[in-house]
């Protein structure tokens, strides 16, 4: 306040050069900003005004009936989605009820519990893994993974055969294999996120728990993790954003079959997958319109879960105070 | 044009300084020839491409194997300069096509069916009938009839069949559905004939290699590979009953056969199929794969390059073919593409 004061009142000293340049500054840094602002909006802007105009013919021809029918065939010129969005979703669904208690608790370790040395030791380790491609994953997926699965976790899944989760066939590439890869690739973000917001809760908040005689895992669950929660919460749909676009690693271990199935053990397939496979041998005309509009589907899909996120937020934020 | 020549040159002189030595000096004028599609023949093309440049030290070919599909899109829209496929145009695809184009054969491959069943090591015979039934999930058990009355010498066990296929759209679902289309009614109405179709049952994977590996994990399964593919990686494969009742092995001897017995009925336009092809020592599921170039070529340059290279492929250039396990085309073929060659304008 009192360095604003003196700035307008003091305009006509030597350094009103000076100041003119600094107000100069001012707005080319806010030009600059504000040109990169809007470069990201263009670029959404083209984006979808691209998938929408190259998708036109499909969207014609089926409308909403597109993300609603499920049959899918080329050679016939009838493409339904339904299959590919309940492949994304339960994928994407699965990934998370693995990923998100194993991510939060390691970040809860990391940062409240382990020693400096080693939280910073396993943060580096962790962080790696986010970096790792994710055609090694599929690669890891299809070698290890999935006969892992096959002779290991199956017959035990198998006892749960009354449920409808665990019926049927398994051929090793499935839904259940797929959320278990995508679980793998998305705990890296979730925890390492995650244990940055739980650093940035600040020492008086701790320290003011602790003398009023709360243990160190008191502190934890009701001083630290309130105040984190919206930050932990980012880094879960970060994690859910990767799993719903998550192309490769999926398409080796789903089984690229178009179907909706109950069971876990059923083969499926994802909107990315789908899209990455047949895209480049797709016939101009109503397969390539229908895969762009796939495309779409994808991209409405990540914004009403990202907008359900928000307001989950909002609702539990307003809860919290 | 000039900045193209120049930036070639420099990467040249980087790869080989004394080759580069001789190319700057000379300063020959280097035509660049762009084009795209099948994957299929990319390994013979971009040794014929650059094989080529010694005969035609200017030629300067430059493919790129993004798929049959794109490779039709982008001929025909003029954003190459030519194109290839395995799946011959659509009638349709003429229609719409703003370019006008031709097709030339120019090497073969096959497809077949490859199996992993514990215990069975021997060759496997299908029929037709045995092989659509298969994929349209009427038969179920290796022990069926309908595979187990031709394979009496191998003890095939009762367990069901799993399919896999190709995820991605490819000219080899392409050959292996125009087959099947061809030997069986129901599947023509049902699934028919294209690059990615709706199958009735099955896993799918991506690329041969995909496919394999699926093959190899699940226990009593069959899928379809390239020959080429299943050669090199020493997959098992099955022989497959040809029109003349005879269960052929494929191999490159059986795969021109099937292409000079369809020789004798092949289209002007050279866009023919060739599965189930009559001749006794024939391989059933044999293709051609085609280069598409545009009927009339402004660029006289590029024109002669193109119609020199085409002219050294169906000659000296099949040659190569045998040792990257491509079948070479029949002579008759050969001699009827060298007149259509003279349409080039």
């Amino acid at each position: 306040m009192a360095s604003s004061t003196f700035i307008h009142s003091a305009p006509q000293t030597g350094v009103r050069g000076f100041l003119r340049r600094i107000k100069l500054g001012e707005h080319f840094s806010l030009l600059i900003t504000f040109a990169a602002t809007v470069t990201i909006l263009i670029i959404v802007g083209l984006l979808i005004y691209e998938l929408a105009s190259n998708s036109g013919e499909a969207f014609h021809k089926f409308g909403w009936k597109f993300i609603t029918t499920s049959d899918w065939d080329p050679n016939n010129d009838v493409f339904g989605a339904l299959p590919f969005i309940y492949g994304t979703c339960v994928t994407s669904f699965l990934a998370l009820l693995i990923a998100v208690p194993t991510g939060v608790g390691a970040a809860l370790f990391l940062s409240e519990l382990a020693p400096p040395v080693i939280s910073n030791a396993l943060t580096f380790l962790i962080e790696l893994l986010a970096a790792v491609p994710s055609v090694i994953y599929g690669l890891l997926g299809i070698f290890v993974l999935v006969p892992f699965i096959q002779d290991h976790l199956y017959p035990v899944l198998k006892q749960f055969s009354f449920l409808p989760l665990f019926q049927g066939q398994f051929y090793g590439v499935s839904f259940l294999s797929a959320g278990i890869v995508l679980s793998v690739m998305v705990v890296p973000f979730i925890i390492s996120v995650s244990r940055e917001v739980l650093l940035a809760v600040s020492t008086d908040q701790r320290e003011a728990a602790l003398a009023l005689g709360a243990t160190k895992w008191e502190t934890t669950i009701q001083i630290v993790m309130p105040n984190a929660s919206t930050g932990i919460l980012g880094s879960i749909f970060l994690g859910l954003a990767r799993a719903l676009g998550e192309t490769m690693a999926v398409t080796m271990v789903i089984g690229n079959t178009p179907k909706i199935s109950a069971s876990l053990f059923s083969p499926g397939y994802s909107i990315a997958s789908v899209i990455a496979n047949e895209f480049g041998e797709a016939s101009p005309g109503l397969h390539l319109s229908s895969l762009i509009l796939l495309g779409l589907v994808l991209f409405g899909l990540t914004i009403v879960i990202n907008a359900i996120a928000r307001v989950f937020i909002m609702a539990t934020a307003q809860k919290g105070a | 044009m000039k900045i193209g020549f120049t930036v070639g040159g420099l990467q040249r002189c980087s790869v080989s300084i004394a080759a580069a030595a001789v190319l700057c000096v000379s300063a020959h004028a280097q035509i660049l020839i762009n084009g795209a599609g099948a994957t299929f023949p990319a390994p013979i093309y971009t040794k014929w491409f650059s094989e080529f440049r010694s005969v035609d030290s200017s030629a300067n070919i430059n493919y790129q194997a993004v798929g049959s599909g794109s490779g039709i899109n982008q001929v025909t829209n003029g954003t190459v300069d030519f194109g290839a496929t395995d799946g011959p145009m659509t009638d349709k695809q003429i229609a719409d096509a703003k370019i006008k184009v031709l097709h030339f054969p120019t090497v073969l491959g096959a497809v077949v069916p490859t199996y992993n069943i514990p215990g069975v090591t021997g060759e496997i015979k299908f029929t037709p009938e045995a092989l659509a039934g298969i994929y349209l999930g009427k038969i179920t058990k290796w022990d069926d009839p309908a595979i187990a009355s031709v394979n009496k010498d191998l003890k095939l066990p009762s367990e069901n069949i799993t399919t896999v296929h190709r995820a991605d759209g490819s000219g080899t679902t392409y050959v292996w559905t125009d087959y099947l289309s061809a030997v069986s009614p129901e599947w023509k109405a049902g699934p028919g004939t294209g690059t990615s179709v709706k199958w009735p049952n099955g896993l799918a994977s991506k690329g041969n290699d995909g496919v394999t590996g699926l093959v190899k994990n699940q226990k009593f399964s069959i899928g379809y590979v390239e020959l080429v593919y299943a050669a090199k990686n020493k997959l098992p494969y099955g022989r497959v009953k040809n029109s003349a009742g005879n269960f052929v092995l494929a191999d490159l001897h059986s795969v021109t056969e099937a292409a000079a017995g369809a020789a004798k009925s092949m289209p002007a336009d050279f866009r023919v199929s060739i599965v189930n092809a009559p001749g006794k020592g024939a391989y059933p599921i044999s293709t051609f794969t085609w280069l598409l170039i545009p009927e009339t070529i402004s660029d006289a340059q590029k024109k002669q390059v193109l119609v020199g290279f085409l002219k050294w492929a169906l000659t000296k250039g099949q040659d190569y073919v045998e040792a990257l396990d491509y079948a070479r085309l029949p002579k008759e073929v050969i001699a009827k593409e060298m007149k259509e060659i003279s349409l080039i304008k």
